[in-house]
């Protein structure tokens, strides 16, 4: 599909007269029997699904007014007023609709404190203390409890925010774990690595799905009585250790990809074994690793949704709630479009932020 | 032994390596055989051997890079035993430029050179960044030291190596084929390097096929094959005279006659 990728940009270049546009289309599209083929069955596909897509979504598609104008163009047009309509439930949950202005503060809060730490000229000791004091402010605008603001329990808490404080925290706390685990399965000592294989492989063995049932039924079942862990930390919690094991292994091929001259280098000028991990061993095997790993921060992302099922509206959780509304049901694709857009915006950053990270770790890397 | 304790009489005069009856074993292939050798302080050594004699894996001995079953190696009144403290501390003392350079692509030229001084020896960072520019003058090759290893020439970056090494004030450099890896035009400049340094003082432990190098700057040439050590005499001695076959032969093919 690439072939045809490649056209706008290049038809935009100063071509100008007719016979550069044939000569571009030889080139590009039928430069081969195969890709002659190619470029017409991509051309045939875009004829049949471009025109309905276009005809649903814009043409006939309902922009103002009332649920009587969507009913009219119901299955021939979009309905983008049901947006319109449930965006709050959607973005916010079951937060009540009054105080909704404290998870938007809260995620104002968490994106800026994201995008100044994507910046490589604020890494510095204040970004730390920065993240604390936002946590800190994050949790208060988020329970309340103090200064006048009433007390939320996470049960209410959902949407955008849920989604985002579920996988920034899965991201921040799986890392950490993630390189121990590494580590740990590397280690000359056996108890530690028997430890950290069987973690590993136990966690790997499961899916997502069973670790939150396990962290909301089970858990209870093993505290004693009068005892209870919040359920969104115990979700939170699974998440993390699921996608620590995850990750542990893509930061093991990276270990593993390592020159062992690397190694012997740091140990021959005497660096003790966490100056030479965290010097010599870590920063080369980390840069390896990044594309790999940032691909489990993404499904990671993706996967927070699945939640649901333990009864956490996340972004994807409250648009379902949307659509639970008998009058708009039939318009509630229109809804998950939306929530799917913000996932993609949200994955395409990442990926896009990944890239500059690689770029910078690269940096040395002219072999 | 601990670390700090040393040997009052072989720290002084005694031989400041001194290994004894060493064997090792890799599984079931026995790659050193009663190894005995001692080494004076200044003292420069040229080890040489066909392939697959156990040069590296007798020097990578003397920092516990191998590991080794039998015998003993004392290195400036330290036994290098299991003890993680006398491992370092020896570690500390000796010096290693290997075939491949095993410089840290991820950090710059001045990064490589100023990382152990300042974590392992507790310098500031200051003073290491010049102890490492005085280094990296004596090696001409101060302009570079904002690069990456991978911007430079192998020449310049085996250069570089010694250069890292050195800045750990090493009292033993070891030498495993410093210029196995480089074009010919590049094995010269290493080699001029490696000669200041003999000039100056150090010991050192070279092993190389630079058999007119070996001839200028070794006090004594050790042969090795097969694990063993065969032959060792001063280089006038070694290459008028070889007493065993294995090194009369080993000589006539490195020496094409
Ligand atoms: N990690 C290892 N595992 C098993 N055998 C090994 C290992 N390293 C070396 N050997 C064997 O030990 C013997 C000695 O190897 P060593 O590298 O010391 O030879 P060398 O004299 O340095 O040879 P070269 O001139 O090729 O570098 C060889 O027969 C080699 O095959
Ligand atoms: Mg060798």
């Amino acid at each position: 599909m690439a072939i045809e990728m490649t056209g706008p940009a290049t038809m935009a270049a100063p071509a100008g007269a007719p016979r550069d546009v044939i000569g571009w289309l030889r080139e590009n599209l039928f430069s081969s029997p195969l890709n002659s083929v190619l470029t017409l069955i991509s051309f045939g596909l875009i004829v049949l699904v471009v025109p309905p897509l276009v005809r649903w979504g814009i043409l006939n598609a309902v922009w103002t007014g009332g649920l009587e104008r969507c009913k009219a163009v119901q299955g021939t047009g979009a309905c983008w007023i049901f947006i319109a309509e449930k965006y709050r439930l959607i973005l916010f949950g079951l937060y009540p609709f009054k105080e909704q202005w404290r998870p938007l503060l809260m995620t104002v809060v968490l994106i800026a404190l994201l995008a100044a730490s994507m910046n490589r000229a604020f890494w510095r000791p204040w970004l730390g203390l920065a993240w604390l004091l936002g946590y800190l402010a994050m949790g208060i605008l988020m329970w309340g409890g103090i200064f006048g603001l009433a007390f939320e329990d996470t049960d209410k808490w959902g949407g955008l925010p849920l989604t985002l404080i579920l996988s920034v925290n899965a991201i921040a706390f799986s890392f950490p774990l993630a390189i121990a685990l590494a580590l740990g399965r590397r280690s000359d000592l056996p108890v530690i690595r028997m430890i950290c294989t069987g973690f590993i492989e136990l966690v790997r063995g499961v899916p997502l799905i069973s670790v939150l049932f396990m962290a909301s039924l089970m858990i209870p079942l093993f505290l004693p009585a009068g005892v209870d862990i919040n359920k969104l930390l115990r979700a939170q919690a699974g998440i993390i250790l699921f996608t620590g094991a995850y990750v542990a292994e893509v930061i093991r091929g990276g270990l593993q990809a390592l020159p062992k001259g690397q190694i012997e280098a740091a140990d021959s000028l005497g660096l003790g074994y966490w100056q030479k991990t965290g010097f010599v061993v870590l920063p080369q095997a980390l840069s390896l690793v990044i594309p790999p790993m940032v691909n489990s921060f993404i499904a990671t992302f993706k996967d927070t949704s699945l939640v649901i099922i333990i009864g956490l509206f996340d972004l994807f959780g409250s648009a379902r709630l949307a659509a639970n509304d008998p009058a708009w049901r039939p318009f509630y694709v229109e809804g998950l479009l939306f929530v799917a857009l913000i996932y993609f915006v949200s994955c395409f950053s990442l990926a896009r932020y990944s890239r500059y990270v690689e770029r910078l770790a690269r940096q040395g890397d002219q072999r | 032994m601990s670390a700090a304790e040393h040997t009052p009489a072989e720290a002084a005069s005694g031989p400041i390596i001194r290994i004894e009856h060493l064997g090792k074993w890799y599984g079931r292939f026995q790659a050193l055989k009663d190894v005995n050798l001692a080494i004076a302080r200044k003292e420069r050594i040229v080890i040489c051997g066909p392939s697959g004699s156990g040069k590296s894996t007798l020097i990578r001995c003397i920092n516990k890079l191998e590991d080794y079953q039998e015998g003993t190696i004392v290195v400036d009144g330290v036994t290098l035993d299991e003890n993680v403290k006398n491992i370092e501390h020896i570690r500390r003392e000796v010096g290693m430029v290997f075939q491949q350079f095993n410089l840290f692509p991820h950090l710059t030229i001045l990064q490589n050179l100023t990382l152990a001084p300042v974590w392992v020896r507790k310098m500031p960072r200051k003073e290491a960044e010049a102890l490492a520019m005085r280094y990296l003058e004596r090696v001409q090759i101060a302009e570079q030291a904002g690069k990456f290893p991978g911007q430079l020439s192998g020449g310049q970056q085996q250069r570089v190596a010694i250069a890292r090494s050195l800045c750990m004030n090493p009292k033993i450099m070891l030498f495993d084929e410093p210029t196995s890896a480089l074009d010919p035009e590049m094995i010269k400049e290493v080699l001029e390097v490696m000669a200041g340094l003999a000039r100056e003082g150090m010991t050192m432990l070279v092993v190389t096929h630079e058999m007119g190098f070996a001839r200028e700057i070794a006090d004594r040439i050790v042969f090795m094959d097969k694990g063993e050590i065969v032959e060792q005499a001063p280089p006038k001695e070694f290459f008028a005279n070889p007493k065993s076959e294995r090194t009369k032969l080993f000589l006539s093919q490195i020496l094409g006659r």
